[in-house]
């Protein structure tokens, strides 16, 4: 009965969320607008990451690579084959699982250090790609795609676009959360903590990773595919690897292995280094610095001690300090009505590792 | 000019800057097999002490002989910072969290550097004479050349102290058997501490080799990750295997922007890596630790 009213009550609090995102555009700047696209964005890639290295296990340096897949997929189906907007998306996200698959194939069967290298090779290689085979992506200068059409409407500024990110990101987080708690995504965690046990328990190894990196890159292709509708724009600059890091670091911070911290990982990273600009201009504004030379090191130097922190003091990320916050200002309420058997188990049922789903349902 | 000449000249020069890859391999490598850490930050670390060569020896003016020598002792406060306050805390976590907390410390270096160095290039002194090498008709730079030889002398020299010293057996012995080598009296935090010792010496000696033949900038760490193709082809526990592998990716490097163009360069080692991979993941020295799953 507990679980059912907390169920609700999330249900309740995911519509006041998405209710409050559609309104956002009629009462924020435009700034504001884009940012949240390229969040919602970013949002998508790092569900994708989340689902390889947060729950299956696969560390991947290349996922910045896959999401530029996605964008060129789209820019070259719709200047090529003239795909609408919902084929060349699903189009994009496939080509990219593909992609994935053929880098990581050879070193999904094998532990250890393998697949990190095949993909930092993905990364290096795919950039190169986009970057020399100029008749095809244009080289540095990138190409330009048109905005999506809905019925002759073109998503052809930020807030029109904007609802399209929304509707994927809800789209894609509903089935991210139900995947991992189906029996797939069980699988995909047995994996990950033993998999020798697994295997012997019958679940197929191989071919789980080999499901998780293609459902990951998919995500990615489709972030990527959204990027090229958003900016109307893609070159191979926007897909270095300081992007594949920073969705790793999305991932860490947020809590690997858990969809609600994929989800306040990407916001948080993706909002810091305004923060760190904003909060950076006024201070030294204040001393008389001038911090606006060193912003960007200034960024890498606190994303490193990010991942680092959180690594060795908070191994499950932002995710679990969410949950805890909650349980010390709402669960005595909660406790509160119901019965005292009520309290003793929001008491035992101390947050494990496969309460990712659970989470993800108040995002 | 004759083009085998040509191509000669290319694989001499390649093989000469494989070296340099080697020293950083071999960095690399111990770590590796003390701990079974891959050291992302190695690339960093090298950067790091090559500015710190530059500070001694131009900012504050006391030539280069103190500047190696602040340097060496710099890296080395450096690494054994870095192991004791964020790796040894890591010990016995997920390979992968451990693999991301050397990539922050890169991030975390790399920032620093831009914090307080700048972004732009400067000039490390030279310490090595410009003089060509002729090999017969073959012309080396003999910057090239002589960061060579440096590099493969004290390649050389780790490789044969590795194999002979006191330190080398509790090495190899910590890395056979972690629990039984504790159990035997080797102090394996002690070994592990140790091997950063020698990443940091040889990233510091390839830092400022690799700023002399080149300039010092921020960037000068993304070198080490082409590194990844020498440790995986000379096989990724193999100490004499780095030194192979360097030349000969060096050379395949040399080669390739030879023969393809040379954007082709830097895809070379990626390229390599992923045919090992499928063809040989233990490499060419590596002893079969390759779990099949």
């Amino acid at each position: 009965m507990m679980s059912r009213l907390a169920n609700n009550q999330s249900v309740v609090w995911a519509i006041v969320l998405i209710a409050v995102l559609i309104a956002l555009p009629a009462v924020v700047p435009r700034y504001w607008v884009y940012f949240a696209g390229i969040l919602g964005i970013n949002i998508i890639a790092v569900h994708g990451l989340n689902i390889m290295t947060g729950y299956t296990g696969l560390l991947s340096l290349g996922h910045a690579a896959f999401v530029g897949v996605g964008a060129y997929t789209v820019a070259l189906s719709q200047s090529k084959l003239g795909l609408p907007f919902y084929l060349a998306i699903p189009f994009a996200g496939i080509v990219a699982a593909i992609m994935g698959v053929a880098f990581g194939l050879p070193s999904l069967r094998i532990r250890g250090l393998y697949l990190v290298i095949a993909t930092l090779a993905a990364q290096f290689l795919l950039n190169f790609v986009f970057v020399h085979w100029q008749s095809v992506t244009n080289g540095d200068a990138g190409l330009t795609v048109q905005p999506a059409t809905i019925f002759g409407y073109p998503l052809n500024n930020e807030t029109r676009a904007y609802y399209l990110i929304l509707f994927c990101d809800v789209a894609l987080t509903l089935f991210a959360i139900n995947v991992i708690r189906s029996r797939v995504g069980r699988a995909f965690i047995a994996v990950r903590e033993r998999d020798r046990t697994a295997e012997v328990l019958g679940v197929r190894i191989v071919w789980y990773k080999f499901v998780a990196f293609a459902l990951g890159s998919f995500y990615a292709g489709v972030a990527g595919a959204l990027l090229a509708y958003f900016n109307q724009f893609v070159n191979p600059e926007q897909f270095g690897l300081v992007l594949s890091v920073f969705f790793l670091s999305a991932v860490i911070v947020g809590g690997m292995g858990s969809t609600l911290g994929a989800v306040l990982g990407a916001v948080f990273m993706t909002l810091l280094p305004e923060f760190l600009r904003g909060g950076g201009l006024a201070i030294g504004g204040a001393l008389g610095f001038d911090i606006a030379s060193i912003l960007v090191p200034l960024r890498e130097t606190v994303f490193g001690f990010l991942i680092i922190g959180f690594l060795i003091l908070e191994p499950r990320g932002l995710a679990q300090l969410w949950k805890r916050a909650q349980q010390k200002f709402l669960t005595p309420r909660i406790a509160a009505d119901s019965s005292a058997v009520g309290r003793t188990r929001v008491g035992t049922e101390q947050p494990k590792r496969s309460q990712g789903s659970h989470n993800g349902e108040t995002s | 000019m004759n083009p085998i000449l040509l191509f000669a000249e290319y694989s001499a020069v390649g093989i000469a800057a494989g070296g340099i890859y080697a020293l950083i391999a071999l960095g690399t490598v111990v770590i590796f097999k003390s701990s079974q850490t891959f050291n992302f930050a190695m690339g960093e670390m090298m950067m790091l002490s090559a500015y710190f060569f530059y500070t001694a020896a131009v900012t504050f003016a006391y030539g280069p002989f103190v500047g190696v020598v602040a340097a060496l002792i710099g890296s080395v406060v450096v690494a054994l910072v870095i192991e004791r306050f964020a790796l040894r805390p890591m010990m016995g976590r997920p390979f992968i969290a451990i693999v991301m907390v050397t990539f922050g410390i890169g991030s975390i270096i790399r920032g620093l550097v831009g914090i307080i160095w700048g972004p732009n290039d400067l000039q490390s002194p030279a310490i090595l004479s410009r003089a060509p090498v002729m090999l017969g008709s073959l012309f080396i730079p003999g910057k090239t050349a002589r960061a060579f030889a440096i590099a493969v002398l004290i390649v050389g020299a780790l490789i044969v102290f590795l194999r002979y010293s006191r330190a080398g057996i509790a090495l190899r012995a910590a890395a056979a058997d972690q629990i039984t080598a504790y159990s035997m009296g080797i102090d394996v935090r002690r070994v592990i501490a140790f091997t950063w010792v020698i990443a940091a010496i040889t990233g510091c000696i390839s830092g400022i080799l690799m700023a002399n033949v080149n300039s010092l900038t921020p960037n000068l760490g993304l070198v080490a990750l082409n590194v990844l193709a020498v440790i995986i082809l000379g096989g990724m526990n193999s100490i004499g295997g780095v030194l192979v592998a360097g030349l000969i990716i060096g050379w395949l490097e040399s080669v390739t922007g030879f023969l393809l163009g040379t954007e082709y360069r830097e895809i070379t080692p990626y390229v390599l890596a992923l045919l090992i991979l499928l063809v040989r993941p233990s490499g060419l020295f590596g002893t079969a630790e390759i779990e099949r799953i």
